[in-house]
């Protein structure tokens, strides 16, 4: 079991409060997931020209910082840093997969989280409320958000095993549910040029739906092949640039309620991750079909 | 009347008196606000109260139900009135999967939706839904009655035993050893009271069309094993 939900926010109103939303919504679904929790946060595009690289260090400090400024400014020129906890996000000059590559191998203690222009991925081991509280996501703006809390059934609890699972830029996938051919497919997508970095069965499904934009696909035309080549079971919310989607396998054994509004759509696993946000008493409900594609935005 | 606000009273604290009031108010109602989706709501009475729940229920919510008659007004999670004995669960709005699953009795009225699963194993049971069951309804329902209003999803009744379903509607398949059935005299009568029961008055019994088991699948036959 997991606890998956995803706001997309339609205006300006809510955005300041995205951060202080999603963490109400994650910390409803605790009892889905007490092993670890994340969010992807969409939010404060890099300058032109600029990509934004999100990492993760278990030992980050003044220190540390200072000299993770150094060794990276000696790769890209300059970059900026801003710290969240044990996470940074850093602005890179140019492409943020290349940079992102490129971090991966001058600085092995780094792990990366995310790549794009704006997604920020956050995540870490532990209950959820200790996780939000971390990052200090109260008061965080952006324009839409994921959020997962785990229970682990695939593989190991550890962050880097934790959702979301960014596997191309600025895309982004939280999964409710388990895969059963994400080996095969998996080896499938190494042979196209998708990287991984843990055996886990969702990061498979983000990297499906990498590789599957990168031959063209639009995000709709990737999740329907997504529906012919996955098996299993899946709740999926996912997130793009501009872009949000939810999809659930054609058994639909797996929960998933979206509800909407003027001024936002919801997706969680259950409706009381909902019933945090402002106006949800009056909002449209419904529970996605099975094998049917939603999308807002994109 | 007691009244329970959920925004500030535990769960344990609404289920704990209605347990007691077979002793200290058989016949009494109590009211819930504030139900935010919560989960277990209302479940194990065993006394003919009336429970109203103010807004929309999480998972379980009026499971085991005996002699009550619970109204949600709002949506209800997975699993309501999950095997439930008897009495009533009344939802205004729409109910996630398997609701009403392996019941034994009572009256489940869904006036919107119910999504997949509905009635599942159903042993006795009676459903009237308003709008739409999703797919795999009535799963290997043993007796009891479904009335859909509106349409059903794929693979209605698969494997079903002895339930009876009725579906206005459309009926997007019909899963393993469902078939038609012609609607007699009884059936019309049955699926009349069914809504009366329900407060559906609007549909007519004979818009309806009956299914239930060829009875091919449960007696073993040589065929059906693979």
């Amino acid at each position: 079991m997991c606890g998956i939900v995803g706001l997309y926010t339609k205006n300006d109103r809510l955005r300041p409060e995205l951060g202080t939303l999603l963490s109400s919504m994650l910390i409803q679904m605790s009892d889905r997931g007490p092993d670890s929790a994340g969010v992807a946060l969409y939010r404060k595009p890099a300058a032109e020209g600029n990509g934004k690289v999100t990492v993760q260090s278990p030992d980050l400090d003044e220190e540390s910082m200072q000299s993770l400024q150094q060794s990276l400014d000696a790769v890209f020129g300059s970059v900026s840093l801003t710290r969240r906890a044990n996470h940074v996000v850093i602005e890179v000059p140019g492409n943020a997969m290349e940079a992102a590559h490129m971090i991966e191998e001058t600085h092995t203690d780094l792990r990366v989280t995310s790549s794009g222009q704006v997604i920020e991925i956050f995540k870490e081991k532990g209950l959820p409320k200790d996780v939000v509280n971390q990052y200090r996501l109260d008061g965080v703006d952006g324009t839409h958000a994921l959020g997962h809390t785990r229970m682990a059934t695939e593989s190991a609890v550890t962050t880097e095993h934790s959702h979301p699972f960014s596997t191309g830029l600025d895309l982004c996938l939280v999964h409710n549910g388990s895969l059963s051919n994400h080996n095969h497919l998996r080896r499938m997508l190494m042979s196209e040029g998708i990287r991984f970095q843990t055996d886990n069965d969702s990061e498979v499904a983000a990297g499906y739906l990498t590789w599957r934009l990168s031959q063209g696909d639009d995000l709709e035309d990737a999740l329907n092949a997504a529906l012919r080549d996955l098996d299993g079971f899946y709740t999926f919310a996912i997130g793009t640039k501009d872009g949000f989607a939810v999809l659930r396998d054609p058994i639909a054994c797996k929960p998933a309620v979206l509800a909407e509004t003027d001024d936002w759509v919801a997706m969680a696993s259950e409706y009381r991750a909902i019933a945090q946000l402002p106006g949800a008493e009056n909002a449209r409900i419904w529970e996605p079909e099975p094998a049917t594609i939603y999308t807002w935005g994109g | 009347m007691k009244e329970f606000n959920l925004d500030q009273e535990e769960i344990r604290g609404l289920n704990q008196h209605l347990h007691d009031m077979p002793s200290t108010d058989p016949n009494g109602s109590v009211t819930v606000t504030n139900p935010a989706g919560k989960h277990a709501l209302a479940v194990g009475i065993d006394t003919p109260a009336e429970v109203t729940i103010e807004g929309h229920v999480g998972y379980y919510c009026a499971g085991m139900n005996q002699q009550a008659t619970v109204h949600i007004n709002g949506n209800a999670g997975p699993g309501l009135a999950e095997n439930m004995m008897s009495g009533k669960v009344i939802v205004s709005g729409n109910a996630s999967q398997y609701c009403g699953a392996t019941a034994h009795g009572g009256l489940l009225v869904i006036r919107g939706d119910a999504s997949s699963r509905c009635g599942i194993s159903m042993k006795g049971v009676d459903i009237v839904v308003g709008g739409n069951v999703g797919h795999m309804s009535a799963f290997m329902a043993q007796t009891g009655r479904l009335v859909v209003c509106g349409d059903a999803g794929a693979a209605l009744g698969d494997s079903i035993y002895e339930a009876r379903l009725y579906v206005r509607g459309s009926v997007a398949n019909l899963g393993a050893d469902c078939i038609e059935k012609e609607m007699g005299e009884e059936h019309l009568q049955e699926v009349t009271e069914l809504l009366e029961a329900a407060g559906m008055t609007d549909c007519k019994a004979s818009d309806f069309r009956r299914y239930g088991s060829a009875r091919q699948l449960y007696h073993f036959n040589i065929d059906n094993a693979y």
